[in-house]
């Protein structure tokens, strides 16, 4: 773990994803980079999106599908003109199908330094229980 | 070219058809080299990427840093340059999660920025709000643009 936290960072260019639903604001849309993992008690996903701040936020979780939609208000003053633009910001977008049944009353989302941590607690049916065998 | 001699073609470059030919060809080329700008970024290829924006005064540099801590930011500045230097880490998560996706990167970066006017370095001011880095770099007095009053 150890040799792969200090490699070098590469420029990633932000995917820009055409969404199904049709947008009735202009402007640029783009896929955030997100790490899911498990464990026995819940499902775990992080999310890069910087700029965003919690009020933008949009998380919607229905029929196993989970909506992650946020806006991103331009950093840029008034006043001040562009010299070099290597990046672009827009809205994010990204939508994961759950396939365990998740306790919708415990979600948890953490918006920090511009990434998400979203806790799904699982339902106590999909725990897994272990079973004690008797011997009689 | 042996053709041109066997074809009586006179020598003048311009008039030799193939030279034509190969004119045509570096227009095209160039043609295509024009049209492919645009989609293609004048980055410098180095994390993090930036934006650089100025107004009268100042210089604002913007980069997307999620999840990197203000602690692990190292900003340099001399009259000219900015240097942007850190590292994101990721924690590791417990033993027992398993990865379904992992597409966020950890990783250290190191960036030189070269500001195209000279600056004030001493009053270089950065904050790191929701994941976005802002370094604001006041212009040198003698990069700020003057107003000169027209008499009659």
């Amino acid at each position: 773990m150890a040799d792969t936290e200090r490699k070098e960072l590469k420029v990633r260019e932000k995917q820009e994803v055409a969404i199904p639903a049709e947008q009735t604001t202009p402007g640029l849309v783009f896929t955030p980079a997100v790490d899911i993992f498990e464990t026995e008690k819940e499902i775990t996903l992080l999310a890069d999106m910087p700029g965003v701040k919690a009020d933008d936020l949009t998380i919607d979780l229905r029929d196993n599908t989970l909506t992650l939609t946020a806006d991103v208000a331009p950093a840029q003053g008034a006043g001040e003109e562009e010299i070099l633009t290597e990046y672009d910001f827009g809205r994010y977008y990204r939508q994961f199908t759950i396939g365990e049944l998740v306790n919708q009353e415990k979600i948890d989302a953490q918006l920090k330094e511009g990434v998400l941590r979203l806790s799904l607690p699982k339902v106590e049916k999909a725990t897994p229980k272990k079973i004690a065998v008797k011997v009689s | 070219m042996i053709y041109r001699r066997l074809l009586n073609v006179p020598t003048w470059r311009s008039r030799s058809p193939l030279d034509e030919l190969l004119r045509m060809r570096q227009q095209m080329e160039q043609l295509f080299e024009e049209a492919r700008v645009p989609s293609q970024r004048s980055g410098a290829g180095v994390f993090p990427l930036i934006n650089l924006t100025e107004d009268k005064d100042n210089y604002y540099i913007r980069a997307e840093l999620p999840g990197v801590m203000a602690e692990a930011l190292d900003i340099q500045a001399t009259s000219q340059n900015i240097a942007i230097s850190g590292e994101r880490r990721i924690p590791p998560q417990g033993e027992g999660a398993r990865y379904h996706r992992r597409e966020r990167e950890a990783g250290t970066f190191s960036r030189m920025i070269a500001l195209p006017g000279e600056v004030n370095n001493e009053k270089v001011e950065a904050k790191l709000e929701n994941g976005i880095l802002t370094v604001m770099v006041p212009k040198a007095e003698v990069t700020k643009p003057k107003q000169i009053s027209v008499t009659s």
